[in-house]
């Protein structure tokens, strides 16, 4: 397999972008974590995406589902349910447990198939695609994937590169870059060498993530990546994420904590009873009669004394 | 709206930046060459063999006859096109050599690195420390199959060709043949259920064995000596027929290693990177079973060799299957030409079991794993 990325392996230096160069939102500058150290290896930009499947698709929704019905067995999880996400944005999946945001997550990645309506990824219906492709189209971070012991962190990584290999070819030193590039970009570039299961929640989680970013899918899914990680960890993953959607992905992310939802999310989707009952800025979706409605809780929501944005606290 | 930013960033492409010759891009390069193997390990690979070919040698140079190292070299070398015995060696050892222990040899290897591969896969494939290539029910339907033409009227030969071996593949592989369809639903082989259903099909068909054992005449001998598994019969012939399976069973295997490691994550997150989760699993545990069945068609049931030999090239050199996988043969051969080794000089003139020998070694090796990992270590 070769690799191409952006279509071309033969402009070798031609000019001179950097990393500095990469579109960045409002909050500014690559996350750092407690001080962690500055990445010691630098190779140019993040990996991008892989153009095939997505070349003269600027202007589809990065994923819509329409009238989506799936169900486990006789237990109906998603009922009739709309939702679209535009690519270069970030968008929450919120709801209580149980309501199918993981399952919606699977759906889109192609890992179960709707009983009836379809979604579409970049507009390929994902369940028409094979399993290869799917992968080319999606990465998936499940929620607290099981990272195989003993496996460094760019092993790991590395397995991400799976879609884009042969069944009997090898990663070559591009897959490597490619690897060592989505380190980078999550920040986990020192932790290449360190077996993943001496890491901590949040270091995991990058790798997890750089494991995806390494699939150079136009759509990344994460079942909520935040959930085990502290305070200081949850706003970096968040922002990350952001960075990842300003590089133009689509970004579905399954968040239980709606004040960071409201906070780094572009749009958010509130999901109740199999459906998604309201879809749009956090500022018009995160309300108190919403939140009643899909929680069944009272809460409060405030503007943040600077952005504006909703914070949400119970009551 | 951003769209994905296709154009304009070829500068940035990850590859050509590395290949740019920056200082960065070579730290890059070196990190990514000593960790991922993209050298791999050849030299430990020929070590492995070498120390195998010593082992191999040493083995024939030991017996009721000891034929000193070089000579046995001197012999094996003979037997290669354009090269003369010297005079001085007695044709005896020639005879042997090339009749009865060459052979043994071969075979012993052979026969070690069929289980010792097969058991890395399963591990592997079902990601349990504690599997072996007998997992799924391979020992205990070859058991069977051996058993009904020991101990029941059907004939020991059919047209010249010895039975035996031939009822013990196809009861091998019929039982896990059974367990798989039995696991098997409509969304895919859950591994849980299919190691269930080995288990199941193992009591089973042990339990027809014992019966059997039970109603037969006493004559129990050759019937305990092959589930105990023992390599006194081997001859060229049948090297070369359990060379026929287990060249093609590990080709797939150890074409898989990349996979293998992938499916070391959840099998739902491995099927969202591309891997084609049933299909692997089918492929390679219709592998493992051919290698295995055949392995065991001719030797019994040698036990242990499958799950130490994987563990111990894990616990030293680490978990890739891209290496885990051959080396693993290579160490399992090792171990079986040892054991054989001792299986055949311990009690001379008599014999031990060869899988008595495996148990000796293997057992307490296996409860130090159970240990090690009640411990969390």
């Amino acid at each position: 397999m070769k690799l191409r990325i952006n279509g071309s392996r033969n402009g070798k230096g031609s000019n001179g972008h950097s990393a500095d160069e990469l579109p960045r939102n409002g909050h500014g500058s690559a996350p750092k974590v407690n001080g962690s150290p500055a990445p010691s290896v630098t190779t140019g930009a993040g990996p991008t995406v892989h153009p095939e499947l997505v070349e003269g698709r600027a202007d589809v929704p990065g994923v819509s589902a329409s009238g989506v019905w799936a169900s486990y067995g006789e237990r109906e999880v998603l009922r009739e349910l709309e939702l679209e996400a535009a690519q270069g944005t970030l968008t929450a999946l919120a709801g209580p447990n149980g309501v199918g945001k993981s399952t919606l997550l699977r759906l889109i990645a192609g890992a179960m198939r709707p009983d009836r309506g379809q979604a579409r990824v970049m507009g390929h219906d994902i369940s028409a695609l094979s399993g290869k492709e799917r992968a080319r189209l999606v990465g998936m971070v499940p929620q607290n994937p099981d990272l195989p012991r003993g496996a460094s962190a760019l092993e790991v990584v590395l397995m991400g590169r799976n879609p884009h290999l042969r069944l009997l070819s090898w990663e070559s030193a591009s897959d490597v870059d490619v690897a060592l590039e989505s380190l980078r970009m999550t920040d986990a570039e020192h932790l290449a060498e360190r077996p993943v299961h001496q890491l901590s929640g949040g270091e995991r989680q990058r790798v997890a993530i750089a494991m995806a970013l390494a699939q150079q899918t136009p759509v990344i899914l994460l079942d909520e990546p935040t959930a085990s990680l502290d305070l200081a960890y949850q706003p970096t993953i968040m922002r990350l994420l952001q960075e990842l959607a300003a590089e133009g992905r689509t970004m579905i992310t399954a968040v239980h904590d709606l004040t960071l939802a409201g906070q780094f999310c572009d749009q958010v989707a509130m999901v109740s009873e199999g459906r998604v009952v309201a879809c749009g800025p956090p500022e018009s979706t995160l309300t108190t009669e919403a939140i009643r409605q899909v929680y069944g809780a009272e809460t409060l929501v405030l503007g943040h004394p600077e952005t504006g944005k909703p914070i949400v606290v119970a009551r | 709206m951003a769209g994905i930013r296709l154009r304009g960033r070829n500068a940035l492409d990850p590859a050509v930046a590395g290949s740019a010759g920056e200082g960065g891009s070579l730290t890059a390069a070196r990190v990514s060459a000593r960790l991922v193997g993209l050298r791999y390990p050849w030299w430990r690979i020929a070590l492995g063999l070498a120390v195998l070919v010593v082992a191999a040698i040493f083995a024939a140079s030991i017996g009721s006859v000891y034929v000193p190292f070089g000579s046995v070299v001197q012999v094996v070398a003979a037997g290669l096109p354009g090269v003369d015995l010297s005079p001085d060696i007695p044709r005896s050892w020639d005879t042997i050599l090339w009749q009865l222990r060459l052979p043994r040899v071969a075979q012993a290897a052979l026969v070690g690195a069929a289980l010792a591969m097969s058991g890395a896969a399963y591990q592997g494939l079902f990601k349990n420390p504690l599997a072996d290539p007998y997992l799924v029910g391979v020992a205990s339907g070859a058991g069977l199959g051996a058993v009904v033409v020991l101990l029941t009227g059907v004939p020991m030969y059919l047209a010249g060709i010895s039975l035996l071996p031939v009822a013990a593949f196809a009861g091998g592989t019929g039982a896990v043949v059974v367990a798989y369809s039995i696991a098997r639903n409509s969304q895919g082989t859950p591994t849980t259920t299919l190691i269930l259903a080995g288990v199941a099909i193992a009591a089973l068909t042990g339990a027809v064995s014992s019966l059997l054992i039970l109603r037969s005449d006493p004559e129990l001998r050759p019937v305990l000596a092959w589930l105990l598994g023992s390599l006194i019969s081997s001859e060229w012939k049948e090297c070369a027929i359990v060379l026929a399976y287990i060249v093609p069973g590990m080709a797939i295997l150890l074409g898989f290693g990349r996979m293998l490691n992938v499916l070391q994550l959840s099998e739902d997150h491995a099927a969202m990177l591309g891997v084609p989760v049933e299909k692997v699993k089918l492929l390679l545990i219709a592998a493992a079973t051919l290698v295995t069945a055949a392995a065991v068609s001719f030797s019994g049931l040698i036990g242990f060799v499958g799950l130490v030999a994987p563990h111990v090239v894990r616990l030293i050199w680490g978990p890739d299957y891209r290496f885990l996988l051959p080396m693993s043969a290579i160490v399992g051969a090792t171990f079986l030409v040892l054991a054989d080794l001792v299986a055949r000089t311990i009690v001379s003139p008599g014999e031990l079991p060869v899988g008595m020998v495996t148990a000796f070694c293997g057992a307490p090796f296996f409860l130090y794993l159970l240990r090690r990992r009640r411990l969390g270590v």
